[in-house]
C-alpha cells in the first residue's frame, strides 16, 4: 500500500525534494521536522499546563474558596455542591498542572525538541540512528497527552471528574480507595505510553551519540549539549521502567485484586513512594540536564571563549546522573524511616551539590575575562544561572532531614522546585529558543521583543515564586485550596507575579508572530566567532538532509 | 548537484505511516483497556471489543513495521555501521527490560525482608484491631501460604529453559558456519523447549497453593513470574519468526541480526528466570524450614 509509494522516493535525499505536507509532518523520519513537531506540541501542552497554573493562582489570590466555586456554578452546580466540586477540581488542576508540565512540556521541548534538532547537527550526523522510531516517540507522546486530557474529563471518584491525588500518584489516593473511577486507570495508561515514548527516544539518542559522531569527534570532543542529552537518555532508560513497574502494580491493585500497596492485605503504600521516587529523582535531572547543556553553549558563545573546564563540565553531568539514582528517599523523609537511613540520604543528597557547583562556577569562570555580548539568549542564560542557584541552595536546605520535617509539603518546597524547574529548566528552554531560533526557522526574531520577554518573565516569575518561600517558612501547606488569612499578602503578590508572566507569555507570542510576518532572512551564523559547534557551519535553516558528506573534526580543534 | 550525493553509510529511512498508526492504536488500546476494566463512555464494564480492536491494530502495526525492516535489511540498508547501531539499540532495550524486572524484584524483596518494619514493629500485632488482618504478614512467606516445592516442577522448568539456552547457541553456531539444516533443527528444538516451559508454567500455576488476588505473596509471585512468562512467550514468537525466515531462505552466515537479537533476548529471559528461581522459589521454601 502506502509503502510502495514511498519506496519510489528512496533515493530522494537531496534537500530540495521535501515530501508533501501530510507525509512531511505526519509520517516524518526527519530529525529536524520531528524536533519542530515536538516544539509545537510542547507549546500546545505548555499552554494547557500554564492555564491550569493560572487557575491555581486565581483561586489563591485571596483566602476562601471563591473563583473555582464560581466556575462550578457556571457549570450548573449550586451551593455546597459547587464548593465540593471546586475543591476536587482544584486537586485535579494541581495534579494535571504538574504532570503536563513535566511529561508534556519540559521533556518534549528540551529532549524531543532541541535534542532532536541539535544532537545530530552538533555531532555531524545526517539524522538520528532510528528515524522511524523517532517518529513513534513523538506520536506516542501526543497519544499520551490525549489520554491524560481525556482522563481529566471522566469520573475519578464518586461524582467528581478527573484524578486529584497529586502528580506523585501516591496510594491510597490513587488506589481504588481514593479514586475508584476510570480516570486514574486511563492516567496510568497515559503515563505508560509517555514512558514507552521516552524509553524509545532515549535508546535513539544513546545510539545516535555513540554510533554516529563525525569522524574525529571523540567523546571528549563532543559538544556539551550532546553530553547532556546522553546522560539524560541513560537516566530515562534506567528510571522509566521502574515507574512502569510501579504503575503496573497500581493498575493491578485497582483492578485485579493484587495487594502490593494495600496494607490490609499486607502490602505497603510506602513501597510505591520508593519505586516512584527511584524514577522521580532521576526525572528531575532529566528535566534540568539538557538545560545545563544549552546554557554551556550560550555562555561560551557570548563570552567568545571555550567553556571553562570542558571535561569537568561533562563529567559533572555524568556524576549528577549517577548520584541521582541513589538519593531518592530524600523526597520521603517524613514517612517514618530510620534515622540511619535519613543520615545516608542527607549525605548522598548533599554530595550532588559538588558537581552542580562545578557547573555553576565553570559557567562563571567561562564568562570571567571574556568579552561578553549581552544578546537575548545570553541574558536568559545569565538569568538561568542566577535563578537555578537560588533553587539549588534551597535544595541544600531541604536536603537536611531535620529541616525537611518542618518544611515537607509546604510552599517552601513548591518555591524550591519551581526555582529549579520553572525558572531553571524553562529559562534554559527559552535561552535555547532564542539561541537557535534563527538556525531552526531561518528568520530573525526582534531583539527588543526578546529582551522585553526576558525582563517581564524574570520579574514576573520571581514575584510569583519568591514569596512562596515566605509562605512555606510560615507553614503554608501545599495543595490546599484555602488558607488562613495571615497568608493573604504573599499569596496575593504571588498571583500578581502570575499576571506579570501572562504579559511575558503574550510578548513571547508577539515575538513569534512578528518574526513570522517580517521574515527577516537569518544568517548561517549570527553569533560570530564564539559559536563554534557544527550547526553554525550549515545554512539557516539547514538543508532537509545535512552532512551528506560527513564533516571531519580535526584533532586539535576544540569543542 | 554533486555535493548532494550521499557519501555516508547511515540509513536515512523513508517516511512511514506505522508510527502514526501505532500511536492511534495505542489510544484505542488504552481506552479499550479502561472500558474493559471500568466501563467508559456508556459502555458497561467488561466490554472487550474496543480492547480487541486496539490490540489487533498494535499487532498489525508491529507486523507491518518489522516486515519493512526486514525488507530494508534485504535491500542492503543495514550497512556495517547501521548494524552496530542496531546492536546498541537492542542491548539498550534489554537494559530497560532489566530495569522493569528490578521493580518486581524490588517489591518481592521489600515484602520478604522488611515485613517486620511494616507489621511487627509499626503495629502491635497483639492488638485485636490488627491481629486478624496483619499478624499473618509478620513473617515471609505469610502464614498460611503453601509455597511450591522448587525441586519438583520449577527445577524441571529451570533445566528446560537452560537447555533451550544451549540449543539456541548451537543454532547460532551452526548458522555462522552456514550449516542451515542444523541451525533450523536446533532452533526448532529451542522453540519446542520454550513452548514446553510455558506449558509447564501454566500447569504449575493451576497447582498453586495461593491465589493472585487477595494475597500478598500471590500478588508478588504471580506478577514477577507472570511477567517473566510473558517475556518467554514474546521471546518464543521472536524465535518462531527467525525460524520462518531461516526456512524461507532468509538470513545468511554473515548477517543475521534478527536471529542474534532473538538469541540475546532469549538469554535475558533465561537469566531473569535464574533470579526468580533462586529468590522467589528456593529461598522462601528453605526459609520455611523444608
Amino acid at each position: 500500500m502506502a509503502m510502495d509509494q514511498v519506496s519510489t522516493a528512496h533515493d530522494d535525499h537531496a534537500h530540495d525534494h521535501k515530501p508533501g505536507f501530510f507525509t512531511r509532518w505526519f509520517l516524518s523520519t526527519n530529525h529536524k521536522d520531528i524536533g519542530t513537531l515536538y516544539l509545537v506540541f510542547a507549546l500546545v501542552a505548555g499552554i494547557v499546563g500554564y492555564t491550569l497554573s493560572g487557575l491555581i493562582r486565581l483561586e489563591l489570590a485571596q483566602p476562601g474558596i471563591g473563583p473555582l466555586t464560581g466556575l462550578m456554578e457556571f457549570f450548573g452546580y449550586s451551593g455546597d455542591q459547587a464548593i465540593e466540586h471546586a475543591k476536587h477540581f482544584y486537586n485535579v488542576v494541581i495534579t494535571y498542572h504538574g504532570l503536563i508540565m513535566i511529561f508534556f512540556m519540559v521533556m518534549p521541548a528540551l529532549i524531543g525538541g532541541f535534542g532532536n534538532w541539535f544532537v545530530p547537527l552538533m555531532i555531524g550526523a545526517p539524522d538520528m540512528a532510528f528515524p522511524r522510531m523517532n517518529n513513534i516517540s513523538f506520536w506516542l507522546t501526543v497519544a499520551a497527552f490525549i489520554m491524560a486530557c481525556i482522563s481529566m474529563l471522566i469520573p475519578g471518584t464518586g461524582q467528581f471528574l478527573g484524578f486529584g491525588g497529586g502528580w506523585v500518584l501516591y496510594p491510597p489516593l490513587s488506589s481504588a480507595t481514593g479514586h475508584p473511577g476510570p480516570s486514574m486507570d486511563l492516567l496510568i495508561l497515559s503515563l505508560h505510553t509517555a514512558g514507552i515514548a521516552s524509553i524509545l527516544g532515549a535508546i535513539n539518542f544513546i545510539v545516535t551519540i555513540l554510533n554516529m559522531r563525525a569522524p574525529g569527534m571523540t567523546l571528549h570532543k563532543m559538544p556539551l549539549f550532546a553530553w547532556s542529552v546522553l546522560v539524560t537518555a541513560v537516566l530515562l532508560l534506567l528510571a522509566l521502567p521502574v515507574l512502569a513497574g510501579a504503575l503496573t502494580m497500581l493498575l493491578t491493585d485497582r483492578n485485579f485484586g493484587s495487594q502490593f500497596f494495600d496494607p490490609s492485605g499486607g502490602g505497603d503504600p510506602i513501597m510505591f513512594q520508593h519505586l516512584f521516587w527511584f524514577f522521580g529523582h532521576p526525572e528531575v535531572y532529566i528535566m534540568i540536564l539538557p538545560a545545563f547543556g544549552i546554557i554551556s553553549h550560550i555562555v561560551s558563545t557570548f563570552s567568545k571563549k571555550p567553556v571553562f573546564g570542558y571535561l569537568g563540565m561533562a563529567y559533572a553531568m555524568v556524576s549528577i546522573g549517577a548520584i541521582g539514582f541513589i538519593v531518592w528517599a530524600h523526597h520521603m523523609y517524613t514517612v517514618g524511616m530510620p534515622s540511619d537511613m535519613k543520615a545516608y540520604f542527607v549525605a548522598a543528597t548533599m554530595v550532588i551539590a559538588v558537581p552542580t557547583g562545578i557547573k555553576i562556577f565553570s559557567w562563571i569562570a567561562t564568562m570571567w575575562g571574556g568579552s561578553i555580548d549581552f544578546e537575548v539568549p545570553m541574558v536568559w542564560a545569565i538569568g538561568f544561572i542566577f535563578l537555578f542557584t537560588v533553587g539549588g541552595v534551597t535544595g541544600v536546605v531541604l536536603a537536611n532531614a531535620g529541616i525537611d520535617h518542618a518544611l515537607h509539603d509546604t510552599y517552601y518546597v513548591v518555591a524550591h522546585f519551581h526555582y529549579v524547574l520553572s525558572l531553571g529548566a524553562v529559562f534554559g528552554l527559552f535561552a535555547g529558543w532564542y539561541y537557535w531560533f534563527e538556525k531552526m526557522f531561518g528568520v530573525k526574531y526582534n531583539k527588543a521583543i526578546g529582551y522585553a520577554h526576558f525582563w517581564t518573565m524574570f520579574i514576573g516569575s520571581n514575584l510569583l515564586f519568591f514569596p512562596q518561600h515566605f509562605l512555606g517558612l510560615n507553614g503554608m501547606p501545599r495543595r490546599y485550596i484555602d488558607y488562613a488569612d495571615g497568608f493573604t499578602t504573599w499569596h496575593f503578590w504571588s498571583s500578581i507575579g502570575y499576571a506579570v508572566t501572562m504579559v511575558a507569555t503574550a510578548i513571547f507570542f508577539i515575538g513569534l508572530i512578528e518574526a513570522a510576518i517580517r521574515r527577516r532572512k537569518g544568517a548561517a551564523n549570527p553569533w560570530g566567532e564564539g559559536a563554534t559547534t557544527l550547526e553554525w557551519t550549515l545554512p539557516s535553516p539547514p538543508p532537509f538532509h545535512q552532512f551528506n558528506e560527513l564533516p571531519e573534526v580535526k584533532p586539535d580543534s576544540h569543542h | 548537484m554533486a555535493h548532494d550525493e550521499v557519501k555516508h553509510d547511515y540509513h536515512l529511512v523513508n517516511p512511514s505511516p506505522w508510527p502514526l498508526f501505532g500511536s492511534m492504536g495505542m489510544i484505542v488500546l488504552a481506552l479499550g483497556a479502561v472500558t474493559y476494566m471500568k466501563g467508559l463512555f456508556g459502555m458497561p464494564e467488561g466490554t472487550w471489543w474496543l480492547l480487541a480492536v486496539g490490540f489487533a491494530s498494535i499487532i498489525w502495526v508491529m507486523v507491518g513495521w518489522w516486515r519493512e525492516v526486514i525488507k530494508e535489511g534485504r535491500q542492503g540498508d543495514h550497512t556495517p555501521v547501521v548494524q552496530i547501531g542496531l546492536r546498541y539499540g537492542m542491548i539498550l532495550f534489554i537494559a530497560s527490560e532489566v530495569m522493569f524486572f528490578v521493580a518486581w524484584f524490588w517489591s518481592f524483596f521489600e515484602f520478604a525482608i522488611f515485613h517486620g518494619a511494616r507489621v511487627g514493629e509499626t503495629f502491635d500485632v497483639s492488638n485485636p484491631i490488627y491481629q486478624e488482618g496483619l499478624s499473618r504478614f509478620a513473617e515471609w512467606p505469610p502464614a498460611g501460604v503453601e509455597v511450591f516445592d522448587p525441586f519438583h516442577l520449577p527445577l524441571m522448568n529451570t533445566l528446560v529453559l537452560l537447555l533451550s539456552g544451549t540449543t539456541v547457541t548451537a543454532a547460532h553456531h551452526a548458522l555462522q558456519h552456514d550449516n542451515r539444516k542444523t541451525a533450523i533443527l536446533m532452533l526448532f528444538i529451542t522453540i519446542v523447549l520454550g513452548v514446553s516451559f510455558t506449558g509447564l508454567q501454566v500447569l504449575e500455576y493451576t497447582h498453586a497453593g495461593f491465589t493472585y488476588d487477595g494475597t500478598l505473596y500471590g500478588s508478588a509471585f504471580f506478577m514477577a513470574t507472570g511477567f517473566h512468562g510473558a517475556h518467554v512467550v514474546i521471546g518464543t514468537i521472536f524465535l518462531i519468526v527467525c525460524l520462518i525466515r531461516l526456512m524461507s531462505g532468509g538470513m545468511s552466515a554473515k548477517k543475521h541480526l534478527g536471529f542474534e537479537f532473538a538469541a540475546w533476548y532469549w538469554h535475558f529471559v533465561d537469566v531473569v528466570w535464574l533470579f526468580l528461581f533462586a529468590f522467589v522459589y528456593v529461598i522462601p521454601y528453605l526459609v520455611m524450614g523444608h
